[in-house]
């Protein structure tokens, strides 16, 4: 039995570290563009497109790194339509989200036909657990670079929210449109910078699951992932550093199904499969329980307007 | 529920009707039809998996002179599809449409085939019955069987005999499959064991990975699967230097160095037999089963990953299975240790149709 409480432990921790990356993207991105005052429901969008975009250059050029940098322009372009977009007079940037969101998996989807079939270059991974001795311990710590830059960044967005000037003017903006305006800062192209960044970070999370893990390009790769990360901000409370936890905690949840069955617990299967999202939902209740969480959210996002 | 309504289609139908009818003095309007064939998919036509394998038999038959051939692949299984089955026979003039998945027959598959009695209608679930629409009907092939040579393949290809498989839901075919599987490889190793992993989605492609790695850290060496597209599973078993079994289509280029072979189906068999009877203008039969005796079952040809007794007896156990010899043969007990099957059933037994049991041997649950 507690050789099955370790195998279990031990699959929870390589999901965490296999699974996490792209919602860890794609909640920064939406922390960065929230933070400045502006929903955008669309990274969906931007992480499709990202992963096809990623697997047909990576396919192309041969080199997966490249890839990587055509997923994040993609998604740079799709933010920067949503930016602008929400700049127009009377635009709804949530209605606009999702607008994006179709728009960027439709493109993807009629781009992508070709590219179901073939195999492309992937990224390799670094492997940090040969030490351990242990096959399994071994492959979960197969991690993949962009893992480590995903945490790097959440910390630089962090420190620079807390002690730069530039931090200080998107969280102005995110606050108080008209406290910005009076500090002579125009509101709109800071968040169109913060939402074109934004969608940048969501399309190379794509490039995560079509050159890394799962590591194939299909037309099912995400099911919905982006949209979970957009409400893993939600509930990180517009904290990069919590954006990791909640993608890291989601991604271990999500390896509990696999693993209890493959040690023999099999029975409610479908009970376990869903712990990421009951989890989610629990913690979602208990955190929106204190009077801090709604102090937290920025003043200017027009769910809480 | 509105047959009363009309609807747009149908005002259009009329509107055009009349107009042909005015413009052509003799009052016909279409003279000898060539056959069209409409094919509806429920997800992309290049998934490695199900809809590829009845798409790949779409293109044989789009090479046949006086067949058109018309798809349309992500056809979600609500009113979209009577939609897309709609315009196939309003715009252009399908004969004969073929329903792919399963959620597709019931109710949009028969209302059409009512609304439509000179078309024909196909739909590949073995769910047509005696008081549906004779105008539609079922086609199937018992897949399993192509399961059972890819157990006896694995059981002679294993080392440990500790086989994994990643499973969608726990319906009966996807049971049947797992079952057949086992005892396969029981007949090349008594003692080989199948421990299944059930994802809850037919297309899950992170769980599904998830899955193959929680089913190579168990130790299992040979991983089967049964999910919409087994390109995620095959190519992390791949990349585990674990071997593998494939299904529905061929995945043999995505595992050059440990595929063993795979249960393919050969839809193509049963698409030009319709073809033919249509041109003859002669009935379809309502119900067809198919499998290794007609033609409608291939295995996938054999990777690097199969023993060369493995080959020996898995081509065997397919000449076996071509002469009918039953993969059941009871008693048989499932893993709860009740007797499930107690003498021999025959390989297109419909008992097999309501499988709810995982057999002895097959570690996992279908709860």
């Amino acid at each position: 039995m507690d050789n099955s409480i370790f195998i279990v432990l031990i699959a929870m921790l390589g999901g965490a570290i296999r699974v996490s990356t792209p919602f860890m993207f794609v909640a920064l991105g939406e922390c960065l563009t929230e933070k400045s005052g502006r929903i955008n429901l669309g990274l969906e969008g931007n992480l499709v497109l990202g992963a096809m975009v990623a697997y047909a250059i990576s396919f192309h050029t041969g080199n997966p790194w490249i890839g990587v940098l055509a997923a994040g322009g993609s998604g740079l372009i799709l933010g920067a339509l949503h930016g602008y977009i929400c700049k127009l007079p009377k635009v709804n940037d949530i209605a606009v989200g999702i607008a994006i969101m179709s728009f960027g998996t439709g493109v993807a989807f009629f781009f992508g036909k070709p590219y179901i079939q073939p195999s492309a270059p992937r990224l390799n991974s670094i492997p940090l657990g040969d030490w351990t001795g242990n096959a399994s311990l071994a492959q979960a710590l197969q991690v993949n670079p962009l893992f480590f830059v995903g945490i790097l960044l959440a910390v630089l967005m962090s420190w620079a929210f807390a002690n730069t000037r530039w931090g200080l003017i998107v969280r102005m903006t995110g606050d108080s449109a008209a406290s910005a305006r009076a500090m002579g800062v125009s509101v709109d192209l800071v968040r169109f910078i913060a939402t074109t960044i934004g969608g940048m970070l969501a399309g190379i999370g794509g490039s995560f699951l079509s050159l890394y893990y799962p590591g194939s390009w299909n037309q099912g790769l995400s099911s919905g992932q982006g949209l979970m990360a957009v409400a893993l901000v939600i509930f990180a409370r517009w904290d990069p550093i919590r954006c990791i936890w909640a993608a890291l905690l989601f991604g271990a949840a999500g390896a509990i199904g696999p693993s209890l069955q493959s040690v023999g617990i099999t029975q409610g299967y479908y009970f376990f499969n869903a712990a990421p999202y009951i989890l989610t939902l629990f913690i979602m209740i208990a955190s929106a329980r204190s009077k801090g969480a709604a102090r937290e959210a920025p003043g200017e996002l027009s769910i809480t307007k | 529920m509105s047959q009363f309504n009309l609807s747009r289609r149908s005002l259009l139908k009329a509107g055009a009707a009349g107009l042909a009818a005015a413009a052509l003095p003799m009052g016909y309007a279409r003279a000898q039809s060539p056959i069209v064939l409409g094919a509806v998919y429920v997800g992309p036509r290049d998934d490695f998996g199900w809809n590829q394998a009845h798409s790949v038999a779409m293109e044989i038959l789009k090479q046949v002179p006086g067949i058109t051939v018309i798809e349309e692949e992500n056809v979600p299984e609500t009113d979209a599809v009577s939609q897309s089955m709609e315009s196939m026979i309003n715009l252009d003039g399908a004969n004969l449409v073929l329903a792919t998945s399963f959620g597709y027959y019931s109710p949009f598959v028969v209302e059409l085939a009512k609304k439509y009695p000179e078309v024909q209608f196909r739909h590949a679930a073995p769910l047509w019955k005696e008081g549906d629409p004779t105008n539609a009907g079922s086609y199937f092939c018992y897949l399993n069987q192509g399961h059972y040579v890819n157990g006896v393949a694995a059981g002679l290809s294993s080392p440990t005999g500790k086989l994994g498989f990643v499973a969608a839901k726990p319906i009966p075919s996807v049971l049947s499959n797992i079952n057949s599987f086992l005892l396969g490889a029981r007949k090349s190793n008594p003692n080989a064991t199948v421990q299944v992993i059930f994802t809850g989605e037919w297309s899950m492609p992170v769980r599904e990975a998830e899955a193959t790695n929680a089913l190579v850290d168990a130790g299992c060496d040979v991983i089967g699967c049964h999910v919409d597209g087994p390109k995620v599973v095959v190519e992390t078993a791949e990349g585990r230097g674990v071997k593998t079994c494939g299904h529905n289509a061929s995945q043999a280029p995505l595992a050059p160095k440990g595929f063993i072979t795979g249960a393919e189906y050969k839809w193509s068999t049963i698409y030009s037999m319709y073809a033919d009877l249509l041109a003859k203008g002669e009935p379809l039969p309502n119900f067809v089963a198919g499998g290794f005796h007609n033609d409608m079952l291939q295995n996938t040809p054999y990777g690097a990953g199969a023993t060369p007794e493995a080959i020996a007896a898995a081509d065997a156990a397919i000449t076996d299975l071509k002469t009918g010899k039953p993969i059941y043969v009871g008693p048989l007990k499932d893993n709860a240790g009740n007797v499930v099957i107690e003498g021999e059933m025959d390989n297109y037994d419909p008992v097999l149709d309501g499988m709810n049991y995982l057999l002895e041997g097959v570690i996992g649950s279908i709860t």
